[in-house]
């Protein structure tokens, strides 16, 4: 419990990912088992004790405080199990908290009801970190800007292995996970998972640069839609499938109509997406069902989950990721042709003859309302990560947009002396007069060189601080890039942008030139501007 | 002398601060005023453009330091432990623990003994004279940290973490956020005592405050001014204040650790609001324990809260039998300590 109360401590306030992982590395290489596997359970979200945490607080504190003051204690940190750690009285005396396998062992077989009394004595022999520290870790959800893909590139880190083989075994292996830490140490074999559904490390794209779109061969590639939904694994085995994220992480639980009532064996790989009517909804609409722990019969209904798959990398206990791609495909529509499992179906391979017919239907995705094409070498095999060469994504074109910086904030980590997060607006007309409302915030398309140049223009045109933000005179017009542009109930200006960054700096531009809330609405997809004011 | 024991009759929260009516001087005053007694020279209880100004001869030193022009014109020193007759009341000056120089102001009137307290801590600091409890009726007593969640343990633990991070992250300089008079100096003694030898680099701001706790005989140890550094003082130890750690001055150094040493860094929240990578729970204040075991110890009858939290501890203190209540005095803001 102490080096865990130390290293949670320390996470929560280290501000970069590299020194995440230091702090991470040298927890696992010099934390003896089972508690680091424990902490890395309590890192991902994997705890095997289910510890009803808001109940347990209540239990503790009622007969122990003053509700009166315990509540403008809560009140004034914000955090209920942080306010009860600190408020917990020191113990004078010094003792030692329990390593994290003695609490898990002590948990397991008891009652909900007689947990509270158990945790009491362990907080009593806490100091208020450790105590802190303690109640993180029997929320499950450490929440200490940790996430389980970076646990993961630490453990890999710590000791010399790849990310990939233990992407690959996570969902095979139990907390404490010992046959990972022995494998990992060179003491133990490559742990085997067999008859449950795991995760295998997905092949990733790299962004089509112009330059080599001239130096492809187009007959080598196959072409597909590139779908606006969220990449997933659907993997099935010993009667049981799970729906991976992209990084590994299992959202089975969020997404109940496509895990039950399947009847395959395999590992496919496809775009999680809303389709209702068999038309693709939009990204915001799938946002609804995201993230959600639990799902209402009328979520069901108002947003249908759907997989379109692309791929397969293994099918009926055969790996085929050693197929190159056409092969997989046969493979992929064979099956799909027998199966037809319900809430999926296949992203179509587009027939392209040559290069100019290529450009002329990427040309025309936006008024389609498609988010660019990808195209797969047809001589690959299912490769892992992010391999130059291989597949290629090709978005659509951005939009741009002249607006005017309004406010800018400071920046985290190394940036944390610089302006730069910045909020920008378009102008308005309010009642004959020109106000500029804010549209959108950037906090990245610029060099060092220009953040400097920036920076210096926000200290020198400073119209009002309010802690780390400024709000800044209005002349200073950004050019800013984005995918697309939505309407939105939740900002003042009714539009939210996608992927905005900052395109150009334009030193020359008077802001009354720049554009107006007006002609931003017209970007709108499937909307006539004019409807909207 | 009858109502003596009706406190406002005699003792009176007013705009300028608190006013003693048979003295005739206010305590620790927010605007000029001819005749107050200051219990410390920290910039919410000793304002510029005094007339007479009872204190310690160390807060008058460090005010004249400070205010330059706006010190007080006509300086009156009273050492600690001494007595004097103003008007109908006798004053003296009690240690605090808050500062170096910092006072308890007690009055006597009538049989009757009022004890204002100032800022006050119970906790150990080399850079000052430790508080110590006198008996009396009415307690005036600060609330800054007047929260229960609010029990700071011991300083050189915090300063031992400030050092091992040093030794962790070689490359990089330690900025620590210290308000400049009495945190700054207790920081410095607290890493000389904890066996750090090298100098202490400092912002130009705390210059002339760490110079006069050093001619009063504390030890700070060798210091430099960062404006003299030739290098980008990597492994370096730089104390700044607050406001200073996120901005212009910092980025001549090499990718700092930004530290702040503050009784607020207890509440996750805050040292996360403000950036910092490494929060070091050290306060000049009172922690929840502390004040409650000083207004038992002084045996009050009577509690007036001042500064910061004061419906938790009127409310504890209500509890305990005691007369208590806010006094509602202006121009006490959170210290950025
Ligand atoms: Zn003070
Ligand atoms: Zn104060």
């Amino acid at each position: 419990m102490k080096t865990f109360a130390i290293l949670l401590d320390r996470l929560s306030y280290m501000p970069s990912r590299l020194g995440k992982l230091e702090l991470l590395k040298n927890y696992f290489r010099s934390t003896p088992d089972p508690d680091r596997g424990y902490a890395l359970a309590a890192l991902s979200d994997a705890i095997p004790v289910k510890v009803p945490l808001r109940r347990i607080i209540t239990e503790l504190s009622i007969d122990k405080f003053d509700p009166y003051l315990f509540g403008l204690s809560r009140d004034y940190v914000g955090d209920s199990a942080e306010t009860l750690a600190l408020i917990w009285p020191q113990k004078e005396t010094h003792q030692t908290p329990p390593p994290l396998g003695e609490i898990i062992a002590t948990l397991l077989p008891l009652k909900t009801g007689a947990l509270a009394s158990v945790i009491g004595k362990w907080m009593d022999q806490c100091n208020a970190v450790e105590r802190w520290a303690l109640l993180k870790f029997l929320s499950g959800a450490s929440r200490v800007g940790v996430s389980a893909r970076l646990a993961k590139t630490a453990l890999a880190d710590a000791f010399e292995s790849d990310i990939h083989d233990i992407e690959e075994m996570w969902h095979g292996v139990l907390p404490p996970y010992l046959s990972l830490f022995a494998w990992l140490e060179g003491k133990g074999d490559k742990p085997i998972s067999s008859g449950v559904p795991i995760f295998k490390p997905l092949m990733l794209s790299n962004p089509l640069e112009d330059q080599l779109l001239h130096s492809i061969d187009i007959s080598e590639f196959a072409v597909e839609w590139k779908w606006d939904g969220i990449r997933v694994q659907f993997s099935r085995a010993g009667g049981v499938t799970k729906l991976f994220s992209r990084s590994g992480d299992d959202i089975s639980t969020t997404f109940p109509e496509l895990v039950t009532d399947q009847n395959f064996d395999g590992i496919l790989d496809g775009e999680l997406l809303v389709m209702q009517n068999n038309i693709v909804s939009s990204f915001a609409d799938l946002q609804q069902r995201l993230n959600r722990k639990s799902v209402t019969a009328t979520m069901l209904k108002k947003f249908p989950a759907h997989i379109r798959l692309y791929d397969a990398l293994q099918l009926d206990g055969e790996d085929l990721r050693e197929l190159n791609f056409d092969e997989r495909r046969v493979r992929l529509e064979s099956w799909f042709e027998k199966h037809q499992s319900h809430h999926t179906d296949l992203s179509p391979i587009l027939k392209i003859k040559d290069k100019a017919e290529l450009l002329n239907l990427w040309s025309n995705i936006r008024e389609e309302g498609i988010e660019g094409l990808m195209l797969k070498r047809r001589a690959t095999a299912y490769l892992q990560g992010r391999q130059q060469g291989h597949w290629y994504k090709w978005k659509r074109s951005p939009l741009v947009a002249d607006c005017v910086l309004l406010y800018a904030q400071r920046g985290a980590g190394k940036r944390s002396s610089f302006y730069s997060d910045y909020t920008f607006g378009a102008w308005k007309d309010e009642g004959g007069a020109r106000v500029l409302v804010p549209v959108g915030k950037a906090y990245s398309g610029f060099t060092d060189e220009e953040l400097r140049k920036i920076d210096r223009f926000v200290r020198e045109n400073t119209i009002q601080k309010f802690g780390p933000v400024r709000s800044v005179k209005p002349e200073l017009v950004f050019e800013v890039a984005f995918d697309a542009i939505n309407l939105s109930g939740r900002h003042k200006s009714g539009v939210a942008m996608r992927f905005p960054r900052i395109s150009r700096i334009r030193w020359d531009k008077p802001a009354a030139e720049a554009d107006t809330l007006e002609s931003l609405l017209k970007l709108v997809e499937g909307r006539e501007g004019d409807n909207l004011k | 002398m009858a109502g003596v024991k009706n406190f406002e009759s005699w003792i009176k929260p007013q705009p300028e601060g608190l006013f003693c009516i048979p003295g005739n001087f206010y305590i620790d005053p927010i605007s000029p005023v001819e005749h107050a007694i200051v219990t410390h020279a920290h910039s919410d209880h000793a304002r510029p453009g005094m007339d007479a100004v009872l204190a310690t001869p160390q807060t008058l030193d460090i005010m004249k330091i400070r205010l330059g022009d706006g010190a007080p014109q006509r300086p009156h020193p009273l050492k600690l432990g001494d007595n004097i007759k103003i008007g109908d009341v006798e004053v003296s000056l009690s240690p605090a623990g808050h500062i170096l120089g910092s006072a308890q102001v007690v009055i006597n009137y009538g049989g009757k003994r009022a004890v204002v307290s100032g800022d006050y801590k119970r906790s150990n600091d080399a850079t000052c004279t430790p508080f110590e409890v006198v008996k009396c009726d009415l307690f005036v007593s600060e609330a800054t940290f007047g929260l229960p969640i609010f029990s700071f343990g011991d300083a050189t633990q915090e300063i031992r973490k400030l050092l091992n991070s040093v030794e962790m992250f070689p490359e990089r300089t330690h900025q620590v956020g210290v308000y400049g008079l009495g945190k700054c100096q207790r920081v410095i003694s607290l890493l000389r005592a904890a066996n750090y030898d090298k100098p202490i680099w400092l912002h130009g701001a705390m210059r002339a405050t760490c110079e006069y706790y050093s001619r009063c005989g504390i030890r700070l140890g060798e210091l430099k001014p960062v404006s003299e550094a030739s290098s980008k003082l990597r492994g370096e130890i730089v104390l700044g204040p607050p406001s200073a750690l996120g901005d212009l001055w910092s980025r001549r150094f090499e990718d700092p650790v930004n530290c702040l040493a503050s009784g607020w860094m207890q509440v996750r929240g805050r040292a996360r609001q403000r950036n910092i990578e490494l929060p070091m729970v050290i306060s000049d204040h009172s922690d929840w324990p502390e004040l409650l075991k000083t207004i038992d110890e002084t045996g009050a009858s009577d509690l007036w809260v001042t500064h910061g939290r004061e419906e938790a501890l009127v409310y504890e203190a209500g509890k305990r039998g005691i007369n208590a209540k806010a006094l509602s005095l202006v121009g006490r803001e959170e210290e950025a300590e």
